[in-house]
């Protein structure tokens, strides 16, 4: 069983990678810094609900490792890692609350990333002024989080069933 | 889709709303005539600009990339950028105080401030 649970982390890490290299391809040029899609974390999710937390979080990590030295630089890698930590830790602990599904989950994880990446770049820039985009992310958040969590859950009620063997 | 997800949804596009009322009202009590354009480059200030005077400056950053700053009609805009993403190309031109572009790649920040306060600084500077 353990061979299966550690070929399907590793699957959904290339799938991870490879969704923030289409990502990467098609940049959201909306002109707001830190706007993203978010369509890496659709494996993320994925691993959330199927496999568990710790599972998930290294998913996560190893995605923003690999991104960062395959696509990006230092400086992008670590507005991502932010990004990721704020928006994996809201998301586990919207989890955790059983108050929402997969979708409201996905809604917290896309807005929190947004903001943890932009608050960032007020650290990293020193420009407070960097918070006049927050109304804009977390709009921006939200839709990704809604469209990323409604194919999270199609795909999590598809594999359910053989989650079981893992 | 949970009751819940639905009233997160509605929180998050009301805040938003909010914020950005809160934003744009902000802004209008703090534009005056006289304002500047400051570009910074990793926090640091790269130069200070006038905002009524037409012109284009080049920011060179250390490792080679740039950004090109388009000031006219004024409204500042970058009109050309090294940066892989180009927001900061994207980013709808400014001329009210604090609003900004930026450039994460390039580590650049292009900001109207309110030049009445520090009149000497910009001269000298």
């Amino acid at each position: 069983m353990k061979t299966k649970k550690i070929t399907l982390i590793g699957l959904l890490i290339a799938l991870a990678f490879v969704l923030s290299y289409v990502e990467f391809l098609l940049p959201l040029s909306i002109g707001i810094p830190g706007a993203k899609i978010g369509l890496a974390n659709l494996a993320i999710m994925v691993a959330l609900f199927l496999l568990g937390w710790q599972e998930a979080l290294m998913l996560s990590i190893v995605r923003v490792i690999l991104v960062g030295f395959t696509f990006g630089n230092m400086a992008m890698m670590m507005y991502s890692l932010a990004g990721a930590a704020l928006s994996f830790a809201a998301m586990l602990i919207a989890k955790k609350t059983k108050k929402f599904s997969i979708t409201g989950v996905s809604v917290i994880g896309g807005v929190f990333h947004n903001v943890g990446q932009i608050l960032v770049a007020m650290a990293v820039l020193e420009t407070e002024q960097l918070i006049y985009y927050l109304p804009f992310l977390i709009v921006i958040g939200t839709i990704s989080g809604i469209v990323i969590g409604i194919i999270a859950s199609m795909i999590h009620k598809r594999i359910k069933g053989i989650s079981n063997l893992f | 889709m949970k009751r819940n997800d639905i009233i997160l949804i509605a929180v998050l596009l009301v805040v938003s709303i909010g914020l950005l009322i809160g934003v744009n009202i902000y802004r209008k009590n703090n534009t005056s005539g006289s304002a500047k354009v400051e570009v910074t480059v990793d926090g640091k200030v790269y130069g200070t600009y006038p905002l009524d005077e037409d012109r284009q400056e080049r920011i060179e950053l250390a490792d080679g990339s740039y950004n090109i700053l388009k000031i006219s009609d004024g409204k500042a805009s970058v009109i050309e950028a090294s940066c892989p993403d180009k927001i900061c190309v994207n980013t709808a031109d400014i001329h009210y105080t604090d609003e900004t572009i930026v450039c994460l790649p390039n580590k650049v920040v292009v900001k109207i401030v309110n030049g009445e306060e520090n009149d000497v600084d910009g001269m000298t500077r």
